[in-house]
């Protein structure tokens, strides 16, 4: 198996690397770029903790090769919010922190990739608890029950409401 | 859970994938969406010689009217189908199928050809292309085919193309406006694989009677079936619960399930037979 060269944008930082076509993203991400944010639970789908965004659209990063990453734009938990010292977190973070939203934080990364995705194409004021449920379908939480994440998303939604 | 060591080729056009399919002699897998191979790779249940990423041919990317069918590329990502105005206009079965389909994470990837492809019988997306009788069309070095959907699935998993074709296209005939779809799934959680479900297309006379169906049966059976039997009894009948009963009895002569921990084949019968009879009065609801 012949290593290539790739060139992947992760949090608008380029990282080059030769790598092992049959490297997955995840362990791309984790071992090369260094962030570790981005979990790696089932490697095979279901559990979305290795959920990023791929040029904004939240995809699973173990399904993917890292070669076929060369090019494109990926962002991780670590993007989120802005960066910089005392810098903000993002209103959905944010909400996540105040409704106890946040147990173990496994599964954390995932969710807000996935829900920060959902909240930006959600036109229609505060998403009811079904359409949550839902978007969050693809990302199992073992401690939590859900009920503080859904509660996170409608209040991260309200606070985005009056800031536009 | 890595994948085994493989050589990896992504080719940018239909012409370099075709050559490269017939050049190989070991196992030889094409990539596309990889939402069900790269699982099947990371497990190794099977390890390629060579992948072959088509991610970059782009010309297998299109939706497209031509005349009285959809052309759909074999690329087209299944979260691009749910979004598209013109399969919602011209084949609504497909985007209602579709949302059925894994998770938002798995439709930003997963691509029609490759659901075609990988021939499960619990695909929503096959059993609804079967059902509004799509063609695949399938290319090689030796020439492009056509293949009625309802010869395409041979057993689970299993379909009729050669260790050399691709699926390129998908033709799908137009549904008029007056026609009346629905699909209808069970499964234990939601976007969890299904124990069983249909899709219906229907087609009503003036006077209310049923001029045409299509009972596509998901789950049901090693491949997506149609339930022909079921079909031909609802024509001239008008459609109640009475006779939706009935025709749901009739569409499990077509069912052969496959029992597992998830449920017994008596269990997954009674399921296929539920969604059918809801689905055929849900689509019988929608014709006009």
């Amino acid at each position: 198996m012949r290593d290539r060269s790739i060139s992947v944008r992760i949090n608008d930082h380029t990282h080059d690397a030769k790598v092992e076509p049959r490297m997955l993203l995840t362990d791309f991400i984790r071992e090369y770029a260094g962030l570790t944010g981005t979990r790696v639970g089932c490697e095979h789908g279901v559990c979305g903790s290795c959920t990023v965004q791929l040029n904004g659209r939240p995809i699973r990063a173990c399904l993917m090769l890292a070669v076929q990453a060369n090019g494109e734009d990926i962002r991780t938990i670590e993007g989120l919010a802005q960066s910089g010292e005392g810098a903000a977190l993002d209103p959905l973070q944010q909400a996540f922190h105040e409704t106890g939203a946040v147990q173990c934080g496994f599964c954390t990364p995932g969710m807000l990739m996935t829900l920060d995705a959902f909240l930006r194409d959600y036109h229609g004021g505060i998403p009811d608890e079904q359409s949550i449920r839902v978007a969050i379908g693809g990302n199992i939480c073992r401690c939590t029950g859900y009920q503080n994440i859904i509660k996170a998303v409608q209040v991260a939604a309200s606070v985005l409401a009056v800031s536009h | 859970m890595k994948p085994a060591a493989f050589e990896y080729a992504d080719p940018a056009s239909l012409r370099e994938t075709l050559d490269l399919l017939t050049a190989d002699k070991g196992i030889v897998k094409i990539l596309a969406g990889g939402q069900s191979l790269v699982p099947i790779l990371n497990f190794r249940l099977v390890q390629v010689d060579r992948l072959i990423d088509i991610n970059n041919v782009g010309e297998l990317d299109y939706i497209r009217h031509d005349g009285e069918v959809l052309r759909i590329g074999a690329l087209v990502r299944q979260a691009d189908l749910e979004r598209s105005v013109a399969v919602a206009s011209a084949a609504s079965l497909l985007v209602e199928a579709v949302g059925y389909v894994g998770h938002p994470q798995i439709r930003n990837r997963g691509t029609i050809g490759g659901a075609v492809a990988h021939g499960d019988p619990a695909g929503e997306l096959a059993t609804a292309l079967v059902a509004l009788n799509a063609t695949f069309h399938v290319d090689s070095t030796r020439g492009r085919r056509a293949v009625p959907s309802r010869d395409f699935f041979l057993t689970a998993l299993t379909t009729c193309l050669e260790a050399d074709e691709i699926v390129v296209e998908i033709e799908v005939p137009i549904v008029p406006q007056e026609s009346g779809c629905a699909f209808v799934e069970f499964a234990p959680r939601h976007n969890d694989f299904a124990l069983g479900g249909a899709a219906v297309r229907l087609d009503r006379d003036e006077d209310g009677s049923v001029r045409n169906v299509a009972i596509g049966l998901l789950a049901a059976a090693p491949t997506p079936v149609r339930a022909d039997e079921a079909e031909m009894w609802l024509l001239g009948r008008m459609l109640d619960a009475k006779s939706a009963r009935h025709a749901a009895e009739l569409a499990l002569t077509a069912a052969d399930p496959t029992a597992d921990v998830q449920g017994s084949a008596g269990f997954r019968c009674e399921v296929v037979g539920a969604m059918v009879r809801r689905a055929l009065l849900v689509a019988n609801e929608r014709a006009t």
